[in-house]
């Protein structure tokens, strides 16, 4: 699959705006302006990049509690996101979801999550609407190594295979579900590996590989387009962070993180494209120069708006 | 006497039935050298080993299906899940088999397990990890629900549903975990179904569970400013639920306040609203008043959630709507 030069760059840039998004968040919630729980994305960037890369804006995906990435990735708006984030009324969810809830419909962004494996039915149910309709959409489930023991990811990778369903299952493997290392959770080394089950196609990739991951999904994609049913993906990374921010990672040792931190997806692809003169140091300054004022004008967006009015809790209950 | 934490009276529980007890065990995520998600089995693992502090995959069905199980054949487990609103994942365990083996086995099984879970908003963690849903459980018929509002409580209690054979449910209050409060170093057991007075009072009775406790307690010592002596009560446990002691004070007091943190309509408050009024309508002089969240989700935004649960002011309100 040959990508072409503007789609590598493309997708350097949402990486790097994903990290940088997500290392604002790291320092507004220190600094006490971000209420609740935040899980960053930081080292698993090339996972939601290579694969929304390959959606369009009518597709779905349902995200997880360490959504951010996925939501930048599928087009979210960083204003929109930060201010929820701050609790904001101008949020994506008006101060009513924060960051384990940020969605954005009309993007085909069906929530982040709070509940550990309750995508997956969801991604089942838009899958089915395009069916249904006879759209050629598919519907991304991002869900965890953690996620992928619940029975509802489960359930769901079994009916969207029984029914044809145009999903791609893909399984961000970072090694934790919170503090537990899939070793000891699961029996199987590789994910992938259940897809048998289902009978559906089941394949490991390189998670910290962006090109590795874009050509998985596009493969997977193209057979849940022509109708041939779901895939599954496993995208082996790691987080750099905490599970969440606070979290004293008792249980991993700092040589671990160092030799993930050195496999850095952000990184290799920048030296790649140094390589072959598709990115240029100037090129890449002028990237990241650009998203800085953009990040810049989504700090001061979430720091100037309003917050809610506490009569507003009573809104939005029912249609 | 010694002052701990409820957190710290929590494990303290666990661990001396633990030590009693060897077929008693833990299950859960994180609960191993983690110490689970807010440090309640700190210490454990350590101490008791891989064996009987189980780390689980993520698989709230599963937890509970294997206490269930395992209780079934006579081990006594205590099983945490993380937040109570990841119960959805997990009701038909709990609901349709733990809570009913013994009666649709004609009585021919005991299930002595515990599912320990806190519950609460506050932390601005938002509509799936701040619930209050004691009601669900309280509806049940097999399961008994226990909400310990105080450190001495929270280790008492405990122990009394570890030693029970019948499921528990044991609900904390996660903004209570750092409350201080006078704990005994040695085991010791509270009863279910005996509420504690508080507080005595004579002008209105408050019945109020976990955090809304100290909540009330705040509110009366506001209504003692204004001249009004309020009996503040917690049942302590829904299920049993001692009615007598609610009955009795409205009896002295001749009106009452319910208060609590879950949403107000169809929670628990209706059920002690509706048996004081089966039970004690001719000695109430006014309408009964519930203090409760209202019928929405729980917000993220802290403006907005502060306005959701109940405080001071509220409670303050409520009785004097009915003292005016
Ligand atoms: C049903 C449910 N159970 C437990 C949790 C608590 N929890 C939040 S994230 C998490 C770990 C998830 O691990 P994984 O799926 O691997 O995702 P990761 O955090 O590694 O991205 C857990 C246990 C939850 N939110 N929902
Ligand atoms: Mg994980």
């Amino acid at each position: 699959m040959s990508l072409t030069e503007d789609k590598l760059i493309q997708m350097y840039t949402t990486m790097v705006r994903i990290r940088e998004f997500e290392t604002k968040v790291e320092e507004f919630f220190a600094a006490g302006k971000i209420p609740g729980f935040v899980h960053l994305y930081i080292g698993e960037e090339a996972v939601a990049t290579g694969t929304c890369a390959v959606l369009t804006d009518k597709d779905y995906i349902t995200s997880t509690h360490r959504g951010h990435g996925h939501l930048i990735a599928k087009g979210g708006d960083l204003k929109r996101m930060m201010a929820e984030l701050f609790g904001k009324k101008t949020g994506y969810c008006k101060g009513k979801g924060g960051s384990m809830h940020i969605a954005d419909v009309d993007l085909g962004i069906l929530g982040a999550n709070g509940i550990v494996g309750g995508g997956g039915p969801i991604a089942n149910g838009a899958a089915l609407a395009a069916q249904y309709r006879g759209t050629d959409q598919v519907a991304v489930c991002f869900f965890g190594d953690g996620a992928s023991n619940q029975g509802t990811t489960q359930e769901a990778m079994n009916l969207a295979s029984a029914w044809k369903l145009p999903v791609v299952f893909v399984n961000e493997n970072n090694g934790y579900g919170i503090s537990c290392p899939t070793c000891k959770s699961m029996a199987v080394a590789d994910i992938a590996d259940r897809a048998a089950a289902y009978d559906m196609p089941g394949v490991v990739v390189d998670g910290n590989d962006v090109v590795a991951v874009y050509e998985a999904v596009a493969e997977a994609v193209d057979r849940a387009r022509r109708g041939d049913g779901p895939s599954l993906i496993e995208c082996k990374t790691y987080r750099w962070r905490g599970h969440f921010e606070g979290d004293a990672c008792t249980y991993r040792d700092e040589a671990e993180v160092q030799s993930w931190m050195a496999k850095d997806p952000i990184k290799r692809l920048r030296e790649k494209l140094l390589e072959q003169g598709i990115l240029t140091e100037d090129k890449d300054r002028e990237i990241r120069d650009a998203i800085a004022r953009e990040l810049e004008a989504a700090v001061a967006f979430a720091e100037e708006s309003p917050l809610p009015a506490p009569e507003e809790v009573l809104e939005d209950v029912y249609a | 006497m010694p002052t701990k934490t409820y957190l710290q009276a929590i494990n303290e529980a666990l661990r001396q039935e633990m030590e009693r007890d060897p077929d008693v065990f833990i299950m859960g995520e994180d609960v191993g050298p983690f110490g689970g998600c807010f440090g309640v089995t700190k210490g454990l693992y350590e101490q008791f080993g891989e064996k009987r502090v189980k780390d689980t995959p993520i698989t709230e069905s599963a937890i509970i299906g294997a206490a269930t199980g395992a209780a079934a054949a006579g081990l006594r487990p205590v099983c945490e899940i993380m937040f109570v609103d990841f119960i959805g994942v997990a009701l038909d365990q709990l609901f349709n088999q733990a809570a009913k083996m013994r009666y649709m086995f004609g009585g021919k099984a005991k299930i002595p397990m515990v599912l320990r879970t806190p519950q609460g908003a506050g932390i601005g963690a938002a509509a799936q990890h701040s619930q209050s849903l004691e009601a669900w459980f309280a509806h049940v018929p097999g399961l008994k629900v226990a909400m310990p509002a105080t450190p001495y409580d929270a280790k008492g209690l405990l122990i009394t549903a570890i030693r029970d054979d019948n499921p528990v449910v044991f609900l904390e209050h996660k903004l209570l975990y750092g409350l201080e409060g006078d704990v005994p170093d040695e085991p010791y057991t509270v009863p279910f179904g005996k509420a504690q007075v508080h507080r005595e009072g004579t002008d209105v009775t408050i019945v109020a569970t976990a955090k809304m406790l100290h909540t009330s307690l705040e509110a009366a010592d506001v209504l003692a400013k204004d001249g009004m002596s309020a009996e503040v009560i917690d049942p302590r446990t829904l299920v049993p639920f001692d009615t007598d002691t609610i009955v009795e004070s409205v009896k002295k007091t001749h009106g009452l306040v319910v208060v609590h943190e879950a949403v107000k309509h169809a929670g628990f408050g209706a059920e002690i609203a509706a048996q004081v009024a089966e039970l004690a309508f001719d000695y109430l002089d006014g309408p009964i008043v519930r203090v409760a969240a209202p019928f929405t989700p729980v917000p993220f935004s802290p403006p907005l959630e502060q306005a959701y649960i109940p405080g001071v002011d509220d409670v303050v309100t409520a009785v004097k709507k009915i003292r005016a």
